[in-house]
């Protein structure tokens, strides 16, 4: 049998793995992967309490909406990009700095 | 309270579902010359939720859906709150967006989505209105589709808000895996009984902090504050520094008093001993830290809308501020002052909205002679603005008051100090606006036109900042009567 231990350590990994994504990406799609990495790490943790720690399913259920939130915020996200995409033919976030003091 | 008797309590946020969809339906119907009845329509769905909320301080404390909401006075308030503001908003936007009905939909999603922020009483509830609010801000930021800068506004602010999202959604993995519950209540009894690891809870906390300190714009999880109150249309940022701002700031009460702290028997609440850190000095060192780097920073700006925006950060770290004491005193002052930035804030933002146009500028340098050319905007810019700063008669000086008393009566003097500091720092640049207004000569002398629909949302502004200078007796035993936090699964 797998231990707690075990889905731990591999989602903390899958944590640290979507936020270097996120400082180190220069393209907007890439940081949202990485914003889909840490909300999985976050699903594998839930469900991983739920099975060892929880006698309920509450686990569980956070995890199904944080898959849905992560479907409706990708949505969302992906239509900013691409208007952000027509306007200027670009989403290299290091060149999006129109304002500056 | 099982589902089917809970949907009695949950009346308001019922009806603003029903107009929103209404809305969207009527809308298809009208003709383009027309199309201004929804914004109307808006504004009697948000008028008529006001009044449902209102009523329903008759109920006594409860909690909803099987534990995840809460209904208690506190949230009552908020409630009111955010639906008066998004009011204001309406006829704040109306000259901008007159015949833009999935604008005004859209401002009833967050509002809906901020009803429920302030009821939470679960992890997921918390995740879940915190992207009902986020993920609709995202696209307001950007309703100016063809401009570059609102563009850039709700990227920088979708990339924050995502990233700094899904950390707090982590750190709730491990509050949850500490405790096995995900209703607060039950975390707070589970916290209480048996001791969690320290170092484990310490960061579990630190990362919720971290989305939740996005939201409220808490230094350092600031960064996307300048540019998303400077890139978004302006109706659209002073939404952002008004609304979605006092609902974060009544979440992260509803954490603090759940999640790392306790009722007790001497103070209101006590903050749990497990915690390897102080959690006051915490707070204090981040309240400090939050207004001094948003007065600081708003010294050198040249675009008012970006100066408003690091004044805004100011502003929660006064908030933040009263939190450290974190008594029935402190809350009423961070309430109180809540009311009191509702009606400065907008003041300010409208009538940047009022002139921006005429200038066909939003720089600073530009305001030069205002006072000469449009005398009435002027003068009620700097009463505004003298209010942001917190100088008598003005609301903002009462509600600086309550909150300072707040914090002197717990014996924090040197956080005091630091904060009436602060306050001098702000009047240099809140001053400098009016002195370019009023003691500097402009290049043209043109008279500029005001229409009267905007003098009369100022004189609505108005009133209240100059009235609550004096007056402010019945608003803050309203506030004290909505203090009333309930505990319960």
């Amino acid at each position: 049998m797998i231990s707690l231990q075990s889905y731990l350590i591999i989602s903390a990994v899958v944590f640290i793995l979507g936020i270097l994504t996120i400082l180190y990406k220069k393209n907007a799609v890439g940081i949202l992967m990485g914003v889909e990495l840490i909300l999985n790490s976050v699903n594998l943790n839930f469900l991983a309490f739920s099975k060892y720690i929880d006698a309920h399913i509450n686990g569980q259920l956070v995890a199904i909406f944080i898959i849905i939130l992560a479907a409706s915020e990708a949505a969302v996200a992906l239509a900013i990009i691409l208007n952000l995409y027509r306007d200027r033919a670009n989403i290299d976030v290091t060149q999006v700095d129109q304002m500056k003091n | 309270m099982s589902n089917l008797n809970s949907l009695q309590y949950f009346i308001p946020e019922l009806f603003l579902t029903v107009s929103i969809l209404v809305i969207i339906i009527v809308d298809l119907f009208l003709k383009k010359e027309k199309k201004v009845v929804s914004a109307y329509l808006t504004a009697l769905a948000l008028l008529v939720a006001m009044a449902l909320s209102f009523q329903q301080y008759n109920f006594s404390p409860a909690s909803l859906f099987e534990g995840m909401v809460v209904l208690d006075s506190f949230a009552i308030f908020f409630k009111i709150l955010a639906a008066f503001s998004t009011l204001i908003i309406v006829f704040i936007s109306l000259p901008t967006f007159r015949d833009k009905a999935e604008y005004y939909v859209l401002l009833l999603v967050v509002t809906l989505g901020m009803f429920i922020m302030v009821q939470v009483n679960d992890l997921l509830m918390i995740l879940l209105s915190m992207e009902m609010v986020g993920v609709i801000s995202y696209v307001l930021a950007g309703y100016n589709k063809k401009n570059l800068k609102s563009n850039e506004a709700s990227l920088k602010y979708l990339l924050f808000g995502a990233a700094s999202t899904g950390v707090m959604a982590f750190g709730f993995s491990y509050i949850y895996g500490m405790t096995g519950h995900t209703n607060l209540y039950l975390i707070q009894q589970a916290l209480l009984n048996n001791n969690p690891h320290p170092l484990a809870f310490f960061i579990a906390v630190v990362l919720i902090l971290a989305g939740l300190g996005y939201k409220i714009a808490m230094v350092p999880f600031h960064f996307w504050v300048p540019d998303v109150y400077e890139g978004s249309p302006t109706p659209i940022t002073a939404f952002f520094s008004v609304g979605p701002k006092a609902v974060g700031v009544a979440l992260f009460i509803r954490f603090l008093t759940t999640i790392v702290a306790h009722p007790a028997s001497t103070g209101l609440y006590d903050f749990t001993q497990n915690i390897p850190i102080k959690l006051p000095e915490l707070l204090a060192v981040l309240a400090v830290l939050t207004m001094t780097l948003g007065n600081l920073s708003a010294l050198q700006q040249k675009n008012i809308k970006r100066l408003l925006g690091y004044s805004a950060i100011a502003h929660v770290g006064y908030m933040l501020m009263a939190l450290v004491v974190f008594n029935g005193n402190a809350i009423v002052a961070v309430m109180f002052y809540a009311i009191v930035y509702l009606f400065m804030n907008f003041g300010a933002f409208w009538i940047v909205e009022t002139i921006t146009p005429k200038l066909k500028s939003e720089r600073i340098a530009d305001y030069t002679g205002l006072g000469y050319r449009a005398p009435f905007t002027a003068v009620a810019l700097a009463v505004f603005l003298f209010s942001l700063t917190g100088i008598p008669p003005t609301a903002g000086f009462i509600g600086k008051v309550y909150l300072f008393s707040a914090v002197i009566k717990e014996q924090w003097y040197l956080l005091a100090v630091l904060g009436v500091l602060n306050s001098v720092v702000s009047l240099y640049y809140y001053a400098y606006v009016i002195k370019v207004m009023f003691l500097n000569q402009p290049e043209n002398n043109d008279l500029i036109e005001v229409p009267l629909y905007n003098k009369v949302l100022t004189w609505v502004l108005l009133i209240p900042t100059l009235v609550m200078g004096l007056y402010w007796n019945p608003v803050i035993t309203f506030t004290e009567n909505s203090l009333g936090l309930f505990f319960g699964k």
